[in-house]
């Protein structure tokens, strides 16, 4: 099966839909498939559930895709930098599910490893614990939580091959490798498409099964929401 | 005399021992850092997928791709490894982290926290903070002992919306260090010329010398 798509739109094409299920990856706008929520954007697919860490911000990351209405939910860990969002949810115009950014993790991790629930502490005896099964282990109180998954992942990693094994660099692993394990269909977009046997296979992060479709994305904004540096000589 | 900010947080890094393994909160936390003890070795941990943080990157030297928990640019150490965000959160929650520094709203006597949402307010979620409080060894609070708005932070019972439930260790504020205790708050120390009736005056919990 050939894996490899020649763009971000060749890539989409029957694998997205009204309504779907989307797993979105990066931490802020570290790790996102820039290219990939362009053709999303353009595809005007609608009424999408977006699971993802953050709802990125005004002009970047899944705030294009909010700009647009095009998503109806989302599910996140944190949302605070993103007016478009705060606005639309003021205006009862998109849903909302807060994660503990842990157990958004976790839930992602176990739907892709076929567990369908788990027990976790976090969140114990918080409003978040509303609704969900309550068990003590060994005297302490966890709270149920059921896995995600996802009808498409869109995913970004620095380095990838043909057969869609992938290396990601520094801090914008997060949530990638998780989702890529989660999408009933995994898009992957990479810096580098390389020949099999050109990764160290070794230092593969995510291998190529959990991958259906790669692109060679290219233009990359990576915009840094947070410039911080300091003096030479501090 | 209270203590100021820099005091507050020179005091709160006195809790980072050698060889910890530590995760700061974004804001005050975050300055912790910088008044760690030259001869410990501490080790940050940041939850979007680092152990090993490093400074600020120097004017042009920034990475997008490295980043800490409050989105801004970062180096890395030669001890640093990069990880996803499944496995960060498996060294919060499988107790691995020894302490966290946090920021609050509300600190009960029984160490419920609160500082994560104000109904009625537009929220921008808990990140990490629940999973940390859930998860780390050692809870410290940093923060400042009275609402903006004059009412207590240190209180009887948490009006608002809880991160944990009995997750608190220590609170330190500009009045002092002090610590939870079987379901009381205890003063282990207090800043210069403070005296015990003046933190009870600014308290709304019980407060224990």
């Amino acid at each position: 099966m050939d894996k490899i798509y020649s763009n971000s739109k060749e890539a989409l094409e029957g694998v997205a839909f009204d309504g779907m299920v989307l797993m979105c990856g990066g931490f802020g706008l570290c790790g996102i498939p820039e290219r990939m929520i362009d053709a999303l954007k353009e595809s005007k697919i609608k009424n999408i559930t977006a699971i993802s860490n953050n709802a990125g911000i005004d002009g970047e990351g899944l705030g294009l895709l909010l700009e647009t209405k095009q998503i109806s939910k989302m599910i996140s860990s944190y949302v605070g930098e993103n007016k478009i969002f705060a606005e639309q949810y003021l205006n009862g115009e998109i849903e909302l599910e807060f994660n503990p950014q842990g157990t958004l993790a976790e839930r992602i991790r176990a739907g892709g490893a076929g567990i369908p629930a788990f027990y976790t502490p976090t969140g114990a005896g918080t409003k978040i614990a509303e609704g969900k099964e309550a068990r003590q282990f060994e005297g302490r109180e966890y709270i149920m939580e059921k896995s995600l998954r996802a009808d498409l992942s869109l995913i970004k990693a620095w380095k990838g091959d043909s057969e869609g094994n992938l290396i990601y660099k520094k801090t914008a692993r997060n949530f990638n490798p998780l989702m890529a394990t989660a999408g009933k269909i995994t898009i992957a977009e990479v810096e580098h498409l390389v020949e099999p046997g050109k990764l160290d296979a070794d230092q593969i992060h995510t291998s190529g099964i959990f991958v259906q479709r790669i692109i060679k994305g290219s233009h990359y904004n990576k915009r840094i929401e947070n410039l911080t540096t300091r003096k030479a000589n501090d | 005399m209270v203590w100021s900010r820099d005091e507050m947080c020179a005091r709160a890094a006195k809790e980072l021992k050698d060889g910890y393994y530590v995760n700061l909160g974004i804001g005050m936390p975050t300055l912790v850092a910088n008044h760690i003890p030259k001869d410990a070795n501490v080790i940050l941990q940041s939850e979007n997928g680092m152990l090993g943080m490093g400074p600020f990157p120097i004017e042009g030297e920034e990475d997008p791709d490295l980043i800490n928990a409050g989105k801004q640019t970062i180096t890395a150490l030669p001890m640093t490894s990069y990880f996803s965000s499944a496995d960060s959160f498996g060294m919060i929650r499988g107790g691995h982290i020894d302490l966290s520094i946090l920021g609050a709203m509300q600190v009960a006597q029984n160490g419920d926290l609160a500082n994560w949402m104000i109904p009625g307010k537009m929220i921008k979620g808990m990140g990490g903070a629940m999973d940390l409080v859930a998860g780390v060894k050692k809870v410290v609070i940093l923060m400042e002992h009275v609402a903006k708005d004059g009412s207590a932070k240190l209180v009887s019972n948490c009006t608002l919306p809880l991160t944990g439930a009995k997750v608190v260790d220590m609170v330190i504020s500009e009045y002092g260090v002090f610590e939870i205790v079987d379901e009381c708050v205890k003063v282990s120390e207090l800043a210069p010329e403070i005296s015990i009736e003046e933190v009870r005056d600014k308290s709304q919990a019980e407060i224990l010398s």
